[in-house]
């Protein structure tokens, strides 16, 4: 196996790891967390995947993601904070 | 095993390292504030090793400045996000109340 498929594995078995907790955490703030630094690790495994695949054009793919991903995450907090009426 | 290879077999290896015991810390750990370390300081260290040796990986090619630029960008981000988090986790009270 080689190492980039390793990485990836790796990556997928953080993906999943924080999927639990983004499922099982008590507090919104649990989920919250997971699903921010769950999409980051999407961004690796899409660098990753396109290293293996040999297009490396799917770099722009994983630039936008990261973007959303930290637009998205900042967007969910504001809606919490707008619902506890704070 | 050339010198390429192997500095980028080394910067994979210590990346995943970094993100697996991300993942790990973040589900293992007792309650949310002590979640937070490891989601903001392991998980960003180790996305920019993976993407260090994944550019180190390609060589010298201009999608490797894209890689430092994803690279770079996570770097700023990612720890803001998890700040933004912690902060607004405490303005909604020390202990959160579960099911907002």
């Amino acid at each position: 196996m080689s190492l980039l498929g390793a990485t990836g594995l790796a990556i997928m078995l953080a993906i999943v790891l924080y999927l639990a907790r983004a499922l099982a955490g008590p507090t919104i703030f649990d989920r919250i967390l997971a699903l921010n630094a769950l999409g980051t690790k999407v961004v690796l495994l899409v660098v990753v995947l396109s290293v293996v695949s040999g297009r490396t054009d799917q770099f722009d793919i994983a630039l936008v993601y990261a973007l959303l991903n930290f637009v998205g995450t900042l967007a969910v907090l504001r809606l919490v904070q707008a619902r506890r009426g704070a | 095993m050339t010198l390429q290879g192997s500095a980028s077999a080394v910067l994979l290896a210590a990346g995943c390292f970094f993100v697996i015991t991300g993942g790990l810390g973040v589900l293992r750990m007792p309650d949310f504030y002590s979640r937070l370390h490891p989601a903001a300081k392991g998980d960003t260290l180790g996305q920019v090793l993976v993407l260090g040796g994944v550019a180190v990986h390609l060589g010298a090619e201009w999608a490797c400045l894209k890689l430092l630029l994803v690279a770079g960008f996570l770097l700023l981000t990612s720890p803001t996000a998890t700040h933004a988090v912690a902060r607004a986790a405490h303005l909604a009270g020390s202990d959160a109340e579960p099911e907002a």
